[in-house]
């Protein structure tokens, strides 16, 4: 703690970089979103302009060269669409899905959290009640009958992940905020006559976010994850915005006839990119655990 | 004790009546069943008939008290595409997806508390790490890939296992089962591994978190410097006082094995209530839908309840009553 030469961010990232395993999974997952975020500018095709696609290319093994002579590196679907391609477009969607409704989430059970642990009393109770209710049911459940009724599409399968998500934020944030609010700089704040809004968000929230930000880093994992398993039961995107659970959906009826490229490299995709989450968030808690700190 | 599970039941009730109506609310906006029901050649005049033959053009609070009604004596309506009780239906499915959570769940304890006991107790050894590693693994993996990767692995590849259905079944005190047959276990053995993977990593982290502890604690220190056998030692002193945290999370996560075989069900059609759950919300079959999230519910309350009595035989400084007021 003494080091005064140190900002924080400098102390934080050289804590981050002890380790290695760590640095990897960083490594992976910038890679992954620069992936994700290029998608367009470094695909060999658009896999979703007809004009591209071919379906004389259909169900090509990985490396098999097109008609017109480009490789395919890991092969086509049924439909003769570049898996290469279609597991770049994937990354986007997957990613853009998962983060977009954890940080949805995250604001959401923010608010609750806080607002619980602040006000107390009854406000308290029916908050932290539904939380508990909500929470005593599993997530894929309450997603596949949100789905059930929602339908298809990009900002239904975002609904249904900030449902089954904010409850989790909403607990954790209340019990570090619990905490904080006994301390006395909150009872400084309140002496100072300083308003609720302004106690609750400038002083309350920046102290209760450390947990939060490992709470979210997994959560993003997580939500990826549940995201794939709704789209391959067919609860999840429309076959319009593929992601990597739906190409590998796509991919299963095929994999019992050796084609196994279809569905095989998508789950890949999918698995680095959980794995690589992991194992920064893995490294944040440990940092941002004072209980750790040697 | 009494005073309790009364106060437990009504609880249950009103979080079940409230689920009704959330869930009916929720499957009375899916789309139009109609469409999927009727002969897309049928006039108006059948379409009609189908409708009213079926209730739905009634206003949609008299459709929820005729199915509070008949809730209330047992009956939660007609699916409409196998024309049979939705009941019936998943009682008959029931059995299938019971004995593919227990066998998952005996494969998860049977499997993780000893695993989690030799990684606890030799952490930094080799095989201790690989434990931990295959734990995670097990824990951030999405079932349905893991799914996959077994069937490519052990029936495409290998050709060892059979990769859908229940195989051959029989009757044990009138129910199908597939654990006492030859081909039924051989068409278990996948879907069971796959459905008991997430337990038995979170299995082994808890024992292994538990043990560690345990094993610094004075009781245990005292029964090795009494001479006891290490298996003694492990398997009274350390077990015992690690087994109240993994009762409760296994008796919690029953319930969550039977919502997760919906997907390891989808995967290896595996003819359980999960597979109808998700045939149904595809073929708009809206009792079906209602019905099975109802009996799903009423099987979390039963088992959260029993958890809770257990627990607090196992752990006598928890009073059920006292935990329940402080909430």
């Amino acid at each position: 703690m003494g080091i005064a030469s140190d900002s924080p961010w400098a102390r934080f990232r050289a804590e981050f970089a002890e380790s290695r395993l760590a640095m990897l999974g960083l490594a992976l997952l910038l890679v992954i979103v620069t992936i994700g975020v290029f998608a367009p500018v470094i695909s060999p095709q658009n896999p979703y302009d007809l004009a591209q696609i071919d379906v004389m290319d259909s169900k090509l093994a990985p490396g098999e060269k097109s008609a017109d002579g480009h490789t395919f590196w890991l092969g086509t679907d049924d439909q003769g669409r570049d898996m290469l391609s279609g597991i770049f477009y994937g990354l986007r969607i997957s990613l853009g899905v998962g983060i977009a409704s954890t940080v949805l989430a995250l604001a959401i059970g923010l608010a609750f959290g806080l607002v619980a642990a602040y006000f107390g009393g009854w406000t308290d109770t029916i908050i932290m009640r539904i939380v508990d209710i909500q929470l005593s049911f599993p997530a894929i459940l309450i997603a596949l009958v949100l789905l059930a009724v929602l339908g298809q599409g990009v900002d239904k399968i975002v609904i249904a992940l900030v449902t089954v998500q904010w409850a989790y934020y909403a607990r954790t944030v209340r019990s570090s905020a619990l905490v904080e609010r006994q301390k006395e700089y909150i009872e400084a704040a309140r002496v100072l006559a300083l308003g609720q809004g302004r106690i609750v968000f400038r002083h309350l929230l920046p102290n209760c976010l450390p947990p939060l930000i490992v709470v979210a880093t997994v959560q993003v994992a997580h939500a990826i994850a549940l995201e794939a398993t709704l789209s391959f039961l067919g609860l999840g995107l429309p076959i319009t915005e593929p992601s990597l659970g739906l190409l590998i959906s796509n991919g299963f009826q095929y994999l019992l006839s050796g084609k196994y490229w279809i569905s095989f490299y998508p789950g890949l995709a999918l698995l680095l990119t959980i794995m690589a989450i992991n194992l920064v968030a893995d490294q944040l808690r440990d940092i941002l655990n004072p209980r750790l700190r040697k | 004790m009494l005073a309790y599970a009364i106060r437990r039941f009504g609880q249950s009730l009103f979080v079940l009546v409230l689920m009704s109506f959330l869930v009916f609310v929720g499957v009375f906006a899916i789309g139009d069943p109609i469409e999927l029901l009727v002969n897309p050649q049928a006039d108006e005049v059948e379409r009609l008939r189908t409708t009213a033959a079926l209730g739905l053009d009634r206003p949609f609070l008299e459709q929820y008290w005729v199915f509070l009604k008949g809730a209330a004596s047992g009956d939660l309506g007609k699916s409409f595409v196998y024309n049979v009780p939705a009941l019936t239906l998943i009682l008959q499915k029931l059995p299938a997806t019971f004995e593919l959570a227990l066998v998952a769940m005996v494969m998860a304890i049977f499997l993780g508390i000893p695993l989690g006991l030799y990684a606890g107790l030799k952490p930094d050894s080799f095989i201790g790490r690989g434990i931990m590693a295959g734990s995670i693994l097990g824990f951030s993996l999405p079932t349905f890939w893991v799914g996959l990767v077994l069937i490519m692995i052990f029936s495409v590849q290998l050709g060892w296992l059979p990769s859908n259905g229940r195989g051959e079944t029989v009757l044990l005190a009138g129910i199908p089962v597939s654990f006492l047959t030859a081909s039924g276990l051989a068409h278990l053995a996948m879907p069971a591994f796959n459905l008991a993977l997430f337990k038995l990593s979170l299995l082994i982290r808890l024992t292994r978190a538990g043990t560690r502890e345990a094993v610094l604690q004075d009781y245990v220190k005292f029964a090795r410097a009494k001479g006891l056998t290490q298996g003694r030692v492990i398997g009274v002193h350390v077990l015992k006082n690690i087994l109240i945290p993994i009762v409760t999370v296994i008796g919690l996560e029953l319930g969550s094995v039977i919502a997760f075989a919906i997907v390891t069900e989808s995967i290896f059609a595996w003819p359980g209530t999960g597979k109808l759950l998700i045939d149904s919300i595809n073929q708009l079959d809206r009792p079906v839908i209602v019905a099975y999230l109802l009996v799903i519910v009423t099987l979390f309350i039963v088992i959260n309840f029993v958890v809770d009595v257990l627990y607090s035989m196992l752990d006598p400084r928890v009073r059920l009553g006292g935990a329940a007021a402080a909430h």
